[in-house]
């Protein structure tokens, strides 16, 4: 690559389920944020990548020309990235390229979601990801395959649900120290398995809420970096992966997506054993048993062994392996998009220290943010060091 | 309870639905209705036209040697053209399965639907489909059961998923 | 140092009214295969990353990603979408090749417009949903706008821009792919149905099928691929303002930005003496015009006078469209920036057959990526 890339201001708004802020106000804040974090005004942007996920959210065709007013991107090369769920985690790696190709200095990364403008219910839009001919006149929900998935991830491991639903509890107990956060809260591991059945196994505590926010981020080339901030969290890997359309075919115990997406990212970053060098991760966590599936995927932990982590302990804010300390979609909210990149804000201000009462016990030098979409079917990790 | 401990106040006003309804905000109601028809294509028609037979037909790759469920005309593994046509049996094992308690809009149904994904005999082994499970207890429903297809009569079947009403049982139990 | 990226396979398929037998995915396998066997690649070895330009609205679908990775030798590898024009997804690759992690990347871009059954509720649904969206018209409002600015600001006479109608129609008469070629006059082009006054139907570009994909490597590992490569030297995208009303419409200042920094890359000067030939955004008979001007290949306001005086024909001081352009081959949403690549390619490989402009070395594609955005893409090109 020709230059190494840094991040050096990051900016979130509230998650929350409906927000007074239009999606170009909402991109605004987090972008107004981000830049004064940095320490730069708009002048200083040479490109902007945006991300946002299904248009059907916040009900605009081409939604990513409509937002680029509120992303400062007029007058700007701007690529709209797009993975699904992935494309968080995605934007900030769409930043990684324009500025590590050489091709800019200095880019604005942001991500939006306003999913409330959809009626009678967000996940309406999501009926429309299946396979129009095949899938979708059977009445298909989001929850289905991820129901799906669970039950298999279960049954393949013999992973007991109350096991799974420790993540959820560590996840919504660890929001309550975040700002942002929409559902912080203290719950039991019997909350989650005494509320209601929504798509079974899964159950309404399983699952992370429908919301709207965005969030940002401020990436530079290592010589513009150095001259802005005595501590730029370096972004030293990246990668993505798709696996095929057919989702049913696959083996849904095991996201091999994420695997590979993880090991894209580690060979640019030098890493050989991800369980011994990352220090924390913001693993994509938009049901709790996806936190422990993605921790195998991404090599954090054996396969099959990630729910023991859970419950020793292990993935908890002081534990060995802080897993979302900020308290991950779960607890912090999910707007799709801004969720993937408040994990990527969230290891920034781990890796520099500055995350007050949500900061790991351990000394954190790598952090890696990770998000996942579509049909089963993308891995999209950052890896990123102090 | 900060951010950052270089950040002090968070942007972003949050609403209520009440607050909507009694017009302390504003919002502009439209109804989206785009319209499609979709090419089904070579593999997909024939696989619709099959199922109005009362058969599911799948693809063969030669060079893999998959039998391919959804069939396809290029086999994604070898990128290579498909090369033939192969009838499949209409029986075959849940690999997973949930049972769902909401809608494609997320409101609460009555009755909750059975959904699986059921790997299909005949085709190579992992190669499911979705569909509908009937004819059992929700609570009865076990991973590695073997399902077979109930169809539609052939008056009603028009050459559609659905031609399948669901998968039910077979064999012990 | 110019940008120096090798365009090493195309293919294509589709290009028709209606393509009812195949579905996207099928006639995306179809374009791929081709472009893949132009490279002399296999995609399940050689490629590492893999770029879609997509709308899901026009595809029906939300999340189209899920639908691309089988049919392009995708599945299990680096694949996104980019949704833009195709030449921002070509920029995209440029930047995945430059950055070290790619050697070579394939985009692809497509139209499936036949299964959309009302495409102006989509295009609609792409204006403002509080300021502009009231207006229940034709989409095409906003072309109309712009063009009755256009002539105003530059005192354009009105039949000029239906010259530019009928050169397009009749080059792509020659054309294989040209779907809407015919062959009319200015009084035909002017007295058809007014889509949006001064906009008539005539010089409203018209949406057909097709799927295109493009192979780009690294200088490095063109030189062992293929043996026609045509090299990206330089590539500029920008947008102005979402907001219609906010723009100076008679310009077209998103064009200008991205032809300045493609421009600037490339190391072209004098841009009006510099290329061959030129493949420019005319889903418009004006846009061919104001994009003419805003890549500085006519002075402002003067564009109009040139295509009347023959200098843009193709055997005129520089072609312009002599593929036939959108009006004349027909315009293909987001796939629309890489067909006019693809005509360009042809004519720098030397291939182009009847179309053929001899000795094509230096030409400039530009594109727009449609109503109601200021969004567009420039690519300098040469063998």
């Amino acid at each position: 690559m020709k230059n190494r890339v840094a991040i050096i201001g990051a900016g979130m708004t509230l998650f929350r389920r409906r927000m007074l802020e239009s999606p170009k106000e909402l991109s605004f804040e987090a972008t107004r944020m981000a830049l004064d974090s940095a320490g730069l005004e708009l002048r200083d942007i040479q490109s902007v990548v945006s991300g946002s996920a299904p248009d059907a959210f916040d009900g605009m065709h081409m939604k990513g020309e409509y937002l680029l007013d509120g992303m400062g991107g007029i007058g700007k090369p701007n690529q709209r990235v797009y993975v699904g769920g992935g494309t968080g985690v995605f934007t900030p790696i769409g930043g990684w390229w324009n500025v590590a190709s050489g091709m800019y200095d200095t880019c604005l990364c942001v991500a939006e979601e306003k999913m409330s403008p959809l009626h009678p219910h967000p996940q309406y839009a999501f009926w429309s990801i299946f396979d129009q001919i095949l899938e979708r006149p059977l009445g298909t929900t989001l929850l289905w395959i991820f129901s799906l998935e669970m039950r298999r991830y279960m049954h393949k491991y013999g992973i007991k649900e109350e096991e799974i639903a420790t993540v959820s509890v560590k996840n919504k107990g660890n929001a309550v120290d975040h700002p942002c956060a929409q559902l912080g809260a203290k719950i039991t591991v019997d909350d989650v398995m005494n509320s209601e059945p929504i798509c079974w196994p899964v159950k309404r505590l399983d699952v992370s809420p429908p919301s709207d926010g965005a969030a940002a981020v401020v990436l530079a080339s290592e010589k513009v970096a150095k001259t802005l901030t005595d501590q730029p969290v370096w972004l030293d890997g990246v990668g993505w992966t798709l696996d095929s359309t057919h989702w049913t075919n696959r083996d849904l115990a095991y996201p091999e997506y994420v695997e590979k997406a993880a090991w894209m990212a580690y060979k640019m970053a030098g890493i050989k054993k991800p369980r011994k060098e990352i220090d924390i991760a913001e693993v994509y966590d938009p049901f709790d048993y996806k936190e422990l599936h993605h921790m195998e995927g991404l090599q954090l932990a054996g396969k099959g062994e990630a729910a023991k982590m859970a419950v020793d302990g292990v993935t908890q804010r002081d534990g060995d392996l802080p897993v979302c300390p900020s308290g991950g979609l779960l607890g912090v909210g999910n707007p799709i998009a801004a969720a993937g990149m408040m994990k990527i804000c969230e290891v920034f201000w781990q890796l520099r220290g500055e995350a007050g009462k949500r900061q790991v016990k351990k000394d954190a030098r790598t952090g890696l943010a990770q998000a996942w979409g579509d049909l089963m079917q993308v891995g999209t990790v950052a890896v990123m060091r102090s | 309870m900060k951010l950052s401990q270089k950040i002090t106040s968070y942007p972003g006003h949050e609403i209520t639905p009440e607050d909507v309804k009694d017009g302390k905000y504003l919002d502009v109601v439209y109804k989206f209705e785009p319209k499609y028809s979709w090419a089904a294509g070579v593999a997909i028609s024939r696989f619709l036209a099959d199922l109005k037979e009362g058969r599911i037909i799948a693809r063969k790759c030669m060079n893999c040697e998959r039998i391919l469920v959804p069939p396809r005309m290029y086999c994604e593994k070898c990128f290579r053209p498909t090369d033939e046509w192969v009838h499949i049996k209409d029986t075959g094992t849940v690999n997973t399965y949930s049972i769902s308690h909401v809608g494609t809009d997320a409101r609460r149904l009555k009755t909750p639907i059975l959904v699986a994904v059921v790997d299909l005999d005949g085709a190579t082994p992992g190669m499911g489909i979705l569909h509908n499970l009937g004819e059992i207890e929700p609570s009865k429903i076990k991973v590695g059961m073997k399902v077979k297809a109930v169809w539609k009569s052939s008056s009603e079947r028009q050459g559609a998923i659905t031609d399948i009403r669901y998968f039910k049982p077979v064999g012990e139990e | 140092m110019p940008l120096r990226i090798g365009i090493v396979g195309v293919g294509h398929s589709g290009f028709d009214s209606m393509t009812p037998g195949l579905s996207t995915r099928e006639l995306m396998f179809e374009a791929a295969s081709r472009a893949y066997e132009d490279a002399g690649i296999d995609p399940r070895k050689d490629v590492q990353s893999f770029i879609c330009c997509t709308e899901d609205f026009w595809e029906g679908i939300s999340i189209t990603d899920e639908y691309m990775p089988d049919q392009l030798g995708a599945v299990l590898r680096p694949l996104c979408t980019i949704s833009s024009d195709g030449i921002v997804g070509l920029a995209t690759a440029c930047m995945h090749i430059m950055s070290g992690i790619a050697d070579v990347a394939v985009v692809e871009s497509h139209s499936k417009i036949s299964d959309v059954l009302n495409p102006d509720e989509i295009s609609s649904f792409a204006l403002d949903p509080i300021y502009t969206h009231h207006v229940n018209a034709d989409p095409r409002f906003v072309a109309g706008l712009e063009m009755a600015r256009y002539l105003k600001e530059t005192a354009t006479r009105r039949e000029f821009c239906a010259q530019v109608a009928v050169k397009n129609k009749k080059n792509a008469l020659l054309n294989p792919r040209g779907v809407h070629g015919a062959n009319l006059d200015k009084e035909a082009v002017l007295n058809s149905k007014v889509a949006a006054s001064p906009l008539t139907e005539l010089e409203s570009s018209k949406t057909i099928d097709g799927s295109i994909v493009f192979v780009l490597a690294s200088a490095q590992k063109a030189k062992k691929l293929g043996n026609h490569t045509v090299w990206i030297n330089g590539i500029g995208w920008s947008s102005d303002t979402p907001l219609i009303e906010d723009r100076d419409m008679a310009r077209a200042a998103y064009a200008e930005q991205s032809a300045a920094r493609a421009y600037k890359m490339a190391g072209v000067r004098n841009p009006a003496t510099y290329f061959d030939l030129a493949e420019v955004d005319d889903t418009y008979s004006y846009k061919e015009l104001q994009s003419l001007e805003a890549l500085k290949l006519a002075a402002k306001g003067k564009a109009g006078k040139m295509v009347e005086s023959g200098s843009f024909d193709r055997d005129g001081r520089l072609p312009v469209n002599a593929s036939g352009g959108s009006l004349g081959v027909g315009h293909m949403l987001e796939a629309t920036g890489l067909h006019r690549v693809l005509e360009a390619v042809l004519q720098l490989r030397g291939q182009a057959g009847r179309l053929q402009i001899p000795g094509a070395k230096k030409a400039v594609v530009q594109s727009w990526r449609g109503i109601p955005t200021a969004t567009g893409a420039v690519a300098v090109l040469g063998n």
